[in-house]
């Protein structure tokens, strides 16, 4: 009986996680592995793809035609529960509340959390990005290095299943090749950029996402990740064959019913739970870290959200996984006599140095792509190909006005027509009704690209969340406050892509509907939108200048651990899911070593 | 994923509407006497909520299954006579109202949220100006003219960018409600055969394309 709650739980637990999603979830699955009794608390309810995913749904089946609402602010078949921008009774304040300096915080309350929805691009932070300011004297260095990452990278990706190519480029690596998946074929608007991006000098490599192209290798892989414990390597095997290759159809948002891509609840949680030493308390939604008189976290307090009592849970250790910003609040939250600023707060620096990825798009329509045969375009639910930062040198030599770098996910193709598809083509038709709208629209239909620039963020004094001194949540939790306000070298950096994409546009013979925005302060997408949030408990080399150390261990605190993204002294353009799940397996594998010691 | 971020455009766009809003009340004042007037409107509930931050996403829902659908008769007329001007049925689909368009506009625009509540507004009014309109030129209803005579009101709105000066808040419904009945159109299996897409389907391998398409667009 793995789902517990606080009166059913089956203590006493080596280890208590907070949250389920990557870093929880990863952290619970390796630790139980282990043979370590982990009690994991989720704020959501159980969620199962299994029974839950619409796969196949068309848009019509959908109130509005599934287009986003409040409820829903992603589409109706959206898989996230009960989160969104706007969470009910979960509100947050940022300040000044103007554009800008505006942060959206990107919430789920679900079992899985955003693992569930997000767009599962899992590229691999490069050796520059471990020590960024070793290079340019910007931000800071991590404590780690790509090389004490890069095995765990591999883990992840055998574990997961994560497509890509075997080039390695400048700060972007591959990875040793065969723990990757092949990447699916490109699609044609994929081979259009194949054709022109080369002549602006930017290079187009197979992109990379946790989606399965094939079975995993459920022989070879369990015996890799887990030598020497053949119960680990069963449950393993069994899980894997328990996913299904992609159907090359669906959007993998909706969540996948089949397992064929990666979310914690159908690749982390099933062997874990399997095991028999992983339970699991949902609507459980954590406030504090608790301090025994010895300085130890000894467990965390929490509010049942379906009875509104308070309750603790106690345990060894104690490891955060609540997403960033939702363990700083914790942290922050958690005063006492010893601790008057929050545990793991001596340095200050709890809820500092927040950071989100730069985001820029721009679309443009490309008459040879129109009127094309019928073509299934669905794939893979795109990525088939992806651009990686190319201007290495050029910035080194500082020949650029901003000194970090953007990669390009782009995409294109036939994919089902929804509620926007032909929204506002007046630009093309010349506002033609009737049958040549009808004729018009045939015309159009999949000859749209899209280039979406997601960039680096250099860290600044000016982004952080602190506890706001009046407002609460429906459980009488104190909220966190954002205080946001972008640099200069995003903004340029953002201005930068606009101009390149707009001019590889038009090389490609396409159109633009309306001009690039060369203007850096509105090229810039707002902070949050990436939903990338990392930072606000920085990893580094001492207690005074971060909060947690090169295994992800607070420094204050010895048995207190943070799994997800907060640890991130720097967020590079790679998107961070797959960072935080080699980083959680690292610091898992710190934590069972230190277990076998006896020195937790 | 970019069908949704298109949609989000889509909602973000018609945001910006706001305005048009205001200026299209005004052309209440402009009915003439005997002329008909939006009918009473049933069941519409501005406290009404929405479906949730949590629904039933395997279950398949007719339109209205969430808040009631508040067009009248003469409403859905006119609704419908727009929606066949704008997508007529021609050798490769029905009309958009053969399709259901209707509801899905019916279901839009009684929809409880702050983006449909303001497209409703937006949609009575554009359809109190289409009757007016269609009084002072013939003196019957739009949805019983013939499609040249509505071709001679829809003509100067058709376009935005082109629209003279007095007839841009018109111009603003015409683009949405041709926004919204391609969307309720091109959602349902006759709009997809239209277009000839042909995913959504399970397969067992993914190709991508023939060479020789490849070959015939120099991409080879």
């Amino acid at each position: 009986m793995p789902f517990v709650t606080a009166s059913t739980q089956r203590g006493p637990y080596d280890v208590v996680i907070v949250g389920s999603g990557a870093g929880g979830g990863q952290t619970a699955y390796t630790l139980c592995m282990e043979g370590v009794r982990v009690l994991m608390l989720e704020a959501g309810r159980e969620y199962t793809p299994a029974r839950e995913s619409p796969m196949f749904q068309t848009p019509d089946m959908a109130p509005l035609g599934d287009a986003g609402t409040p409820d829903k602010n992603k589409g109706f078949y959206d898989c996230t529960v009960d989160g969104g921008w706007d969470v009910p009774g979960e509100p947050y304040v940022s300040v000044p509340d103007k554009w800008g300096a505006h942060f959206t915080w990107w919430r789920a309350r679900m079992l899985g959390g955003r693992t569930n929805h997000w767009g599962r691009i899992s590229l691999r932070n490069g050796p520059y990005d471990f020590k960024p300011r070793s290079r340019d004297g910007l931000g800071f260095d991590w404590p780690i290095s790509y090389d004490d990452v890069a095995p765990y990278y591999d883990k992840v990706e055998m574990l997961i299943g994560v497509y890509g190519g075997e080039k390695s480029l400048e700060n972007t690596p591959a990875g040793p090749g065969d723990t990757l998946l092949p990447p699916p074929k490109p699609i044609v608007s994929d081979h259009l950029l194949m054709k022109y991006a080369p002549r602006f000098g930017i290079p187009v490599l197979p992109g990379r996402r946790a989606v399965l192209t094939r079975a995993q290798d459920h022989r070879t892989i369990p015996g890799k990740l887990h030598p020497g414990n053949l119960r680990a390597q069963k449950i393993l095997a069994e899980a894997m064959r328990k996913r299904s290759p992609c159907l090359w159809a669906t959007p993998c948002g909706r969540g996948c019913a089949v397992a064929a891509n990666y979310q914690s609840t159908t690749v982390h949680l099933p062997p874990a739970l399997e095991t028999g030493n992983l339970d699991v308390i949902t609507h459980a939604m954590v406030y504090e870290v608790t301090v025994g008189k010895d300085g130890k976290a000894n467990g965390v307090r929490f509010v049942d959200a379906t009875t509104g009592r308070h309750e603790h849970v106690s345990a060894r250790i104690v490891v955060l996984g609540a997403s960033a910003c939702e363990t700083a609040r914790i942290l922050l939250n958690s005063k006492s006599g010893p601790f008057p600023n929050g545990v793991g707060n001596s340095s200050g620096l709890v809820g500092r140095y927040v950071l989100d990825t730069v985001g820029s798009s721009v679309t443009g329509q490309i008459p040879l792509l129109e009127s094309l045969p019928p073509l299934n375009e669905d794939a893979a639910d795109g990525l088939q190909v992806y651009v990686p930062w190319w201007l290495y040198q050029q910035q080194l030599a500082h020949k650029l006005p901003f000194p970090r770098g953007y990669h390009i996910e782009y995409g294109g193709g036939k994919h089902m027509p929804s509620v926007g598809t032909f929204a506002g083509l007046e630009w093309l038709t010349g506002g033609s009704y009737g049958r040549k709208f009808k004729e018009d629209a045939r015309r159009y239909y999949g000859s749209f690209i899209n280039f979406d620039g997601r960039g680096a963020m250099v860290p600044n004094d000016d982004c952080y969340v602190e506890i706001d001194p009046k407002v609460k949540d429906r459980f009488g939790i104190p909220v966190l406050r954002f205080h946001w306000q972008w640099g200069d070298y995003e903004q340029r950096q953002a201005a930068h892509m606009q101009e390149t994409f707009g001019e590889v546009i038009e090389a490609m013979g396409g159109r633009l509907q309306t001009p690039v925005v060369t203007d850096p302060v509105k090229a810039i997408a707002p902070g949050g939108y990436m939903i990338h949030e990392v930072g606000g408990t920085i990893m580094g080399a001492d207690a005074r200048s971060s909060v947690t150390n090169k295994w992800s261990q607070t420094w204050d605190v010895p048995n207190l651990f943070v799994a997800d993204g907060g640890v991130f002294p720097y967020n590079a353009d790679k998107n961070p899911t797959l960072t935080i799940m080699a980083l959680a397996w690292r610091m898992s594998d710190h934590i069972l070593d230190r277990m076998r010691r006896r020195e937790i | 994923m970019t069908d949704r971020r298109t949609t989000i455009k889509l909602v973000i766009a018609a945001a910006a509407w706001m305005p048009a809003l205001r200026a299209l009340a005004n052309y209440n004042d402009r009915l003439e006497p005997g002329a008909s007037a939006p009918g009473p409107l049933r069941q519409f509930e501005p406290t009404m909520r929405g479906y949730g931050p949590d629904p039933d996403l395997i279950t398949g829902y007719e339109k209205g299954a969430f808040w009631p659908l508040t067009l009248n008769a003469q409403q859905r007329q006119l609704a419908g006579s727009l929606s066949d001007l704008i997508i007529p049925a021609d050798d490769h689909s029905p009309s958009a109202s053969a399709v259901g368009v209707v509801d899905f506009i019916d279901e839009w625009i009684s929809a409880p949220y702050p983006q449909q509540r303001q497209d409703r507004d937006i949609v009575l009014n554009g359809f109190a100006w289409l009757d007016a309109e269609a009084q002072h030129r013939s003196r019957r209803p739009f949805a019983t003219l013939h499609e040249a005579q509505q071709r001679e009101i829809c003509d100067p709105v058709c376009d935005i960018s082109r629209a003279a000066a007095d007839l841009r808040v018109p111009a603003q419904f015409f683009a949405m409600y041709r926004n919204l009945t391609a969307a309720g159109f091109y959602t349902t299996l006759a709009g997809r055969k239209d277009l000839q897409y042909i995913g959504n389907v399970a397969l067992t391998h993914f190709d991508g394309p023939p060479a020789e398409l490849l070959r015939k667009l120099k991409l080879a």
